[in-house]
């Protein structure tokens, strides 16, 4: 364990020093590429004024709406396509369309139907994680044996039961799973949705990277990027991860 | 209670009238079953031997109420099966364990809350892997696994365990134990057992009577009453020489229809 942490560290102590070097040797502007103790000191800065938490308190609570709304439809309703041929045959392929228009997409629509509100970040968020999910679950329901379903009827258990001790249990790698990569296209639109609009109801990290790139100052845009990679890589390992571990130690199918 | 009684004299556990049945697919029709009459006994040990494909364990959906027959009349106590029912449990061929549930999860999953919890581990004890209650279902061997699934197919306490090949991928040191422990297990609980096989000795070494099917369309043949003493060795010379008629038998039944 400490063996895995002290290589992971010297990795990004070895990126740092290589960053530092380049820096070091002028090959670009530093107006183009700021040296990291630039960019930490604009973190240091932004945090001591307040800017960085706020945004990342606005975009976290944009992002954790709209991904749990996103959740409580796309679940039960991939769950509907899984157990009913005509939801299949109506949502389902209906799901399979929308899900590849990228999210962004939804932008100049979301801009029109609710303004520069919040409701147009929410709409933009659920409407890049809820398809996605529908697919993931309808999948994961498709995908468990039969046997199982099999042997809890012949057992006594039906309707709403098996549902809920038999097909949600089963399906939990896969919805794991899918919520994983629910979770990546909700940050990737609310991302997009905060760099191209400007919101009067709050100032999120996007928008933070935007106005970066306005005034020309790098080492903001380089930092909120930082901390854009951090905040993703936190929820994967204190969200995910578990669970990921959980499942594999019941499942056994844990690699060594 | 007596000893265990030849069918027909006493009221029958399980009755199977002229029971058909028809597999439709988009390109063919698969007659799976036909005009099948049977009837068993509580607490006898009933054996369904026959190559695949002849519709034994067909018929074992049928009367765990799985499947609906297309024709016949199949009865449990003397009324007509019309679905799944804790009173006939099926033991599995495939592991059908639940993985996201402990060994104790998957015995407790058939029972209701107030039963709980010292019948499961009764059952485990049974089976003699109650020290492995915690443990999680890939943690266990093949033959652990068919020994929990039977403990979980037991603690409802079902009038009939219907058992579908159950001992079919483990091996043959394995399967010899399982014989012993269910011969064990059903002298103390007599349940009624249907079991499903395509091994004539081990039909031979469990069951009271032997039933011989043979496919295209899956039907009775004949019928072998087994009086050997209990509990049988499967390696027992008395054992071979039934299991060597009735093997004898069923290659007739497949010669014949390999030759049209």
């Amino acid at each position: 364990m400490i063996a895995r942490w002290l290589a992971a560290s010297l990795f990004f102590m070895f990126l740092v020093v290589v960053w530092y070097l380049i820096v070091k040797a002028h090959i670009w502007s530093p107006l183009l590429l700021p040296s990291p103790v630039s960019v930490l000191d604009y973190l240091r800065s932004a945090a001591e004024d307040g800017t960085l938490w706020e945004a990342t308190l606005v975009t976290v609570r944009r992002l954790l709406i709209g991904y749990g709304l996103g959740i409580l439809v796309g679940l039960p309703l991939g769950l509907l396509t899984a157990s009913s041929r005509w939801c299949q045959d109506t949502i389902g392929v209906l799901a399979l369309g929308l899900q590849t228009l990228p999210s962004v997409c939804w932008v100049p629509l979301a801009l029109l139907w609710f303004g520069q509100t919040e409701a147009a970040m929410l709409f933009v968020v659920v409407m890049g994680t809820l398809w996605s999910l529908i697919i993931a679950t309808d999948n994961g329901v498709q995908t468990i044996p039969p046997i199982y379903t099999r042997a809890a009827r012949s057992m006594g258990s039906t309707g709403l039961h098996t549902w809920t001790h038999v097909v949600l249990p089963a399906a939990l790698p896969f919805l794991l799973s899918g919520m994983k990569q629910g979770w990546a296209f909700a940050w990737r639109s609310l991302m997009a949705a905060e760099i191209f609009v400007t919101i009067l109801t709050g100032f999120g990290l996007g928008n933070l990277l935007h106005y970066g790139r306005e005034l020309n100052a790098m080492d903001q845009v380089i930092g909120v990027m930082l901390v854009i990679v951090i905040i993703g890589l936190a929820v994967d390992k204190t969200l995910f991860a578990p669970i990921e571990r959980f499942l594999h130690r019941r499942w056994g199918t844990e690699r060594q | 209670m007596s000893d265990p009684t030849p069918a027909n004299t006493v009221s029958s556990k399980l009755v199977l009238e002229h029971v058909s049945k028809w597999f439709r697919t988009s390109s063919q029709t698969v007659h799976a079953l036909d005009d099948v009459t049977l009837r068993i006994a509580e607490g006898e040990f009933v054996c369904l031997v026959g190559p695949s494909g002849c519709g034994k364990s067909t018929l074992l959906n049928i009367i765990a109420g799985l499947e609906r027959p297309d024709r016949g009349l199949v009865q449990a106590d003397g009324e007509t099966i019309v679905g799944p029912g804790p009173h006939r449990l099926v033991m599995f061929q495939e592991a059908s364990l639940f993985p996201w549930l402990t060994v104790l999860g998957n015995v407790l999953f058939g029972l209701n809350a107030v039963e709980c919890r010292e019948k499961a581990e009764y059952f485990l004890e049974l089976v003699g892997l109650k020290r492995f209650m915690h443990s999680n279902v890939h943690e266990l061997s093949g033959g652990m696994k068919q020994r929990v699934a039977l403990a979980r197919a037991l603690a409802p306490n079902p009038s009939v365990l219907l058992m579908d090949e159950p001992f079919g991928a483990l091996d043959a040191l394995t399967r010899e134990q399982l014989y012993g422990d269910i011969q064990r297990i059903w002298s103390q609980h007599r349940k009624t057992i249907v079991f499903v096989t395509h091994n004539v000795r081990e039909a031979v070494c469990l069951g009271d009577r032997v039933i011989l099917f043979s496919p295209h369309p899956g039907r009775i043949r004949e019928e072998f009453a087994i009086p050997l003493p209990r509990p049988r060795d499967i390696n027992s010379v008395d054992l071979a020489r039934y299991a060597t008629d009735i093997t004898h038998v069923l290659k007739g039944y497949v010669q014949a229809e390999v030759a049209g």
